[in-house]
């Protein structure tokens, strides 16, 4: 629908499988969210251009674009 | 004041000079049995009922702008209760008796209006999935009817049937789902719930959570410390803002919800009808204009107004549906938060915090669950356990697994 798509809060990671009470640090991290009303780091899709995944700052009350940079390379 | 056509004919004879206010405009008390937080129609619900059914009077709503100003005046007014799954389906039954009965029980207007909510099917395999649902509505009770394409065409002989991309085949009819007067609904349990001596408190906001040890004894407000035995939330999309006063992570995110209404036209369209191949629902008010939404604002946010981009694809799926109305200009549009869920269900559950208790999770869906959600709160808050058609509501399913994924579309709020 538009040339940026939406992934969600930047600060949710995928938890290590080894670490312990996995299960609590999986629900953390796939339900449980801050949802500030201000600064709030995201990931954005490039969708409709270069492809990029963008990290931006925006400001949840105003739309107010922050910061933007690219995400560090996730290491595997 | 009770509202009769007695009282009516006294004040048409008396030039209207002796109508007093609807509620009382309370100061706040030090202390009070139980604290809602969230003067919309969920928390003056709660109010309501915890005098009505539970007894509790001695009972405050604060409310940090006006009565009215939130989601409770921002919505599309739908009610219905055509849902799937065993955890939704009986709650939402009992929101529609209420409402079937709100107008009596509270003396109050609240234009409760039958009219019927169709959702429309484009393709064999969609209304296959509408077939299961209507099943799933009979076995609770619940009236379903699905209809082929001959029998929409006798409905809305306008609607694009031979659209290339989404053909109309049918659709599932709910004829006692319909709209009911949204500002009304919040006066009528306001007044109601003031007549049998629950303070309501407008512009008074939550700054912080009077904490002894873990319990919650009661709040901080901008118009001072009030005290409770019980704390009871139910502010919408400022769900995560006042959860992190008591210090907890919620599954929620809040996102902004758009809402239309064009000039006023002549009786067009009979009830409510949604678009099947997008998301686009609409329905026409008493006074004549079209009141209709789509999607959310895709990201999230607490602007409440929405942006250009998805006024543009609400507007697409109305000229997909209904090209019989393009020419009619838009009036209004606005926006309210939506506290989107992770499976697009509600939570109304006790908290971590003892004396803290949660009604939350209501995604664009809230309006119509008013009723219930009011019943349901107020019993958990008076008696501290469920009550039988809210028991999926658990905030611990997000970690248990029983999620209630109506959608199917798993932990993606902007989804649902």
């Amino acid at each position: 629908m538009s040339e940026f798509a939406y992934h969600g809060a930047a600060a949710s990671q995928r938890p290590d499988p080894d670490t312990p009470e996995v299960d609590l640090a999986y629900y953390e991290a796939v339900y449980l969210r801050d949802n500030p009303a201000g600064p709030h780091k995201e990931l954005w899709y490039h969708a409709g251009g270069c492809r990029s995944w963008l990290r931006v700052t925006r400001d949840t009350r105003t739309h107010e674009i922050l910061a933007v940079n690219f995400p560090a390379p996730v290491n595997t | 004041m009770r509202y009769s056509i007695f009282t009516l004919l006294r004040q048409s004879l008396t030039g209207h000079a002796g109508w007093t206010p609807a509620w009382r405009d309370a100061e706040p008390k030090s202390d009070y049995d139980i604290i809602i937080i969230g003067g919309g129609g969920h928390g003056l619900a709660t109010a309501y009922y915890l005098a009505k059914v539970h007894g509790i009077t001695n009972v405050a709503v604060l409310e940090k702008g006006w009565i009215g100003s939130g989601n409770a005046g921002r919505n599309t007014t739908i009610i219905r209760s055509n849902y799937l799954l065993a955890g939704n389906n009986p709650f939402y039954e009992w929101s529609m008796k209420l409402w079937e009965g709100l107008e009596q029980e509270l003396n109050y207007n609240a234009m409760v209006s039958q009219r019927g909510v169709l959702n429309l099917y484009h393709s064999d395999a969609q209304r296959d999935v509408y077939a299961r649902r209507g099943n799933a509505m009979r076995m609770h009770d619940v009236d379903a009817e699905l209809l082929d394409a001959r029998a929409v065409r006798r409905m809305l002989p306008y609607l694009d049937y031979e659209n290339a991309r989404f053909p109309i085949h049918g659709g599932l009819l709910q004829r006692r789902g319909g709209t009911a007067r949204h500002d009304a609904v919040v006066w009528g349990y306001a007044r109601a719930a003031s007549d049998r001596g629950v303070d309501i408190i407008q512009n008074c906001e939550v700054t912080g959570l009077l904490r002894d040890g873990a319990s919650v004894v009661g709040v901080e407000t901008t118009r001072g410390a009030i005290r409770a035995r019980k704390v009871g939330m139910a502010v919408a999309g400022s769900t995560s803002r006042v959860a992190r006063l008591a210090g907890l992570r919620l599954p929620i995110e809040s996102y902004v919800l758009q809402a239309f209404v064009s000039e006023a036209i002549k009786p067009f369209i009979p009830g409510v009808v949604t678009f099947g191949a997008g998301h686009f629902y609409i329905s026409q008010s008493d006074k004549g204009g079209l009141v209709f939404g789509g999607d959310l604002d895709g990201y999230n946010s607490y602007a409440q107004r929405g942006n250009l981009p998805t006024v543009e694809d609400v507007c697409e799926g109305a000229m997909a549906l209904m090209p019989a109305i393009g020419r009619v200009r838009v009036l209004r549009s606005w926006g309210g938060i939506t506290d989107m869920s992770m499976d697009g269900s509600p939570i109304i559950d006790r908290t971590a915090l003892p004396g803290l208790y949660l009604n939350a999770g209501w995604c664009y869906g809230g309006f119509k669950a008013t009723p219930a959600s009011g019943w349901c709160f107020a019993h958990l808050i008076a008696r501290d356990e469920a009550h039988e058609v809210a028991r999926a509501y658990r905030l611990d399913r997000f970690a248990s697994g029983h999620l209630i994924d109506e959608r199917g579309v798993g932990a993606q709020p902007n989804l649902h």
